[in-house]
């Protein structure tokens, strides 16, 4: 089944008009001198699978969120649990937590939803991730859709211009999320009390707040800032023995920092469900002790 | 257990080509470059390929199977479909010779742009002395066969022609990346600030770390996690940091 070969080319000679070509030279995989395949992309199998599916969980993600984050104001605490998106609460326009993390620092002047406030400091933090902004890219922007997949952009700039060249100050958001994740830990403690406020108690919202933190926490150690910062930014590791071990152990938290990214996005968003339903009166809390 | 395989094989030169069909002979156990080169003995003698040492290590034998950037002796026949024709082609980033063959000299030009390691003035060669912590990170590096699949893949220049010369390719990053974590690189000292200029001289801030050049690398190298990103972050240090940038005003100012 060979098909006719044709003597090699020399070079120099004038192409030849019956030469079997490719498509007039464009930009990318089809640039003049690169081979001639007239197809954008060769792959077989569903690369498009990954970036539906990320874009899809984003989408549904940002989607509950917002309605949340504008409409949740009186379905955020059913004591004794307060919605991750309401906490800190810096308005005035809170529901009464006993004891919560309820400052009314901006004062009253403040109408809107008290959790648009804060909710800036996780999504910028999120927005800049090392793994979010790869998952978004590529979902969102196609840049690239797949590996091998041409991108449909006719230039690109990466992370070097305005907007992008912001994705540098993630560290920043990053010491914002310790201070976020610190505050989401005393609302788990204040969890281990019964609706009247006594100490010692627990119910299934305990679990889910407690599971939403230890998420919460490990996806945070896991950036790649924080690896950076413990010890990433050494030489000699020798001569630091214990940023050593630390960056060593965040590293073993980093490599999965996808996984974490998702499932601390799942935890929020089921702990602030489970809030909502209690608030919404849809069941009642089962205690375990 | 042998069966009969279609194959469609990108033959041409940079003048013009096109995937040719042919039907070839399949036996267990074999990898794609088997059958590229049962294909020279009994089809196609004048098939052009590149190859050396079949065992993965020489990373001559780079190209596209079924649209993905693989090492043709380290790609298994049982991994790809039996009932789909398998396509084979060279490399879509570099310009080709002929075939499969492409012309990677990009790649060298990018690999002398990279300062080469500095020295310490105060140590002579035998004397250097280093403690295995903190010469493991750029040991992973040194794993890189320098079979450039990562380079075709990295779609800062597969897909703009245009970025070639501004952008060294996420192999050479991590060459700035493993000599920056150099326990004795002395360059510093001599003025060069290699977290500066992998910004400014090798294009870092055009990889928006969308990991391509990882999933395709076949020594596994976590080039993105654990070159690129903390380049990057070495770079923000230098370049981003409200405080640093205060200090030096401050500091102009005196
Ligand atoms: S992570 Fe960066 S260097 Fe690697 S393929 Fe993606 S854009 Fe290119
Ligand atoms: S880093 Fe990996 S993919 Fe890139 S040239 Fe080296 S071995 Fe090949
Ligand atoms: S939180 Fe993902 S990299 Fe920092
Ligand atoms: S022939 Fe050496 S890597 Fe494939």
């Amino acid at each position: 089944m060979t098909t006719e070969i044709r003597p090699p080319q020399q070079p120099g000679e004038p192409q030849s008009a019956a030469a079997p070509s490719g498509p007039a030279p464009g930009r990318g995989v089809h640039s003049p001198g690169r081979a001639a395949i007239a197809a954008r992309h060769l792959r077989t199998d569903r690369w498009w699978a990954s970036p539906a599916l990320t874009g899809f969980g984003l989408l549904a993600f940002i989607g509950y969120s917002t309605w949340r984050a504008f409409f949740g104001l009186h379905t955020a605490y059913a004591a004794p649990y307060v919605s991750p998106f309401y906490s800190p609460c810096l308005a005035a326009n809170c529901p009464a937590m006993k004891s919560g993390a309820d400052w009314a620092l901006f004062g009253s002047w403040w109408q809107l939803s008290p959790a648009l406030i804060v909710l800036i400091f996780p999504l910028g933090f999120r927005l800049t991730c090392y793994y979010y902004r790869k998952a978004y890219y590529r979902a969102f922007w196609s840049s690239p859709p797949a590996c091998a997949v041409a991108e449909p952009h006719a230039s690109y700039s990466g992370e070097t211009r305005f907007p992008l060249i912001l994705q540098n100050i993630h560290r920043y958001f990053f010491y914002f999320a310790i201070v976020v994740a610190g505050i989401l830990t005393y609302d788990a403690v204040l969890a281990w009390r019964n609706p009247a406020g006594q100490w010692g108690h627990a119910g299934v919202g305990t679990l889910v707040l407690l599971a939403n933190i230890v998420l919460i926490w490990a996806y945070t150690l896991s950036c790649h800032s924080c690896r950076h910062i413990v010890g990433g930014r050494l030489r000699h590791f020798s001569k630091h023995p214990v940023r050593y071990r630390m960056w060593n152990l965040v590293g073993k938290l980093n490599a999965r920092h996808m996984q974490l990214a998702w499932a601390s996005l799942i935890s929020v968003g089921v702990a602030d469900l489970y809030v909502y339903l209690l608030a919404s009166g849809a069941f009642t809390d089962p205690r375990i002790f | 257990m042998s069966y009969q395989a279609n194959f469609r094989v990108w033959r041409g030169d940079s003048s013009g080509g096109s995937l040719e069909p042919y039907q070839v002979e399949v036996n267990e156990g074999e990898v794609v470059l088997d059958i590229v080169h049962r294909l020279q003995a009994t089809q196609a003698p004048d098939l052009a390929v590149r190859w050396n040492c079949k065992a993965g290590k020489c990373g001559s034998c780079s190209a596209e199977v079924n649209g993905r950037p693989r090492l043709l002796c380290m790609t298994r026949m049982s991994t790809l479909p039996a009932d789909e024709p398998v396509t084979i082609t060279p490399m879509r980033t570099f310009p080709v010779l002929r075939d499969l063959v492409t012309d990677v000299s990009f790649n060298y030009t990018k690999a002398r742009e990279v300062p080469s390691f500095v020295p310490p003035p105060d140590l002579k060669p035998g004397q250097y002395r280093m403690q295995q912590e903190d010469v493991n990170r750029s040991q992973e590096f040194r794993k890189c066969i320098e079979c450039f699949l990562c380079q075709n893949t990295c779609h800062v220049v597969r897909d703009h022609e245009e970025n070639k010369p501004a952008f060294s390719g996420p192999r050479f990053l991590m060459r700035v990346a493993e000599l920056d974590m150099h326990p004795l690189d002395a360059a510093a000292e001599g003025g060069l600030d290699r977290k500066r200029s992998a910004q400014e001289e090798h294009g870092l801030g055009m990889c928006n770390i969308t990991k391509c050049c990882t999933e395709v690398c076949p020594e596994h190298i976590k080039i993105t996690d654990n070159a690129l990103i903390p380049l990057k972050e070495r770079a923000v240090d230098r370049k981003y940091d409200p405080l640093v940038w205060l200090g030096s005003v401050i500091r102009r100012r005196k």
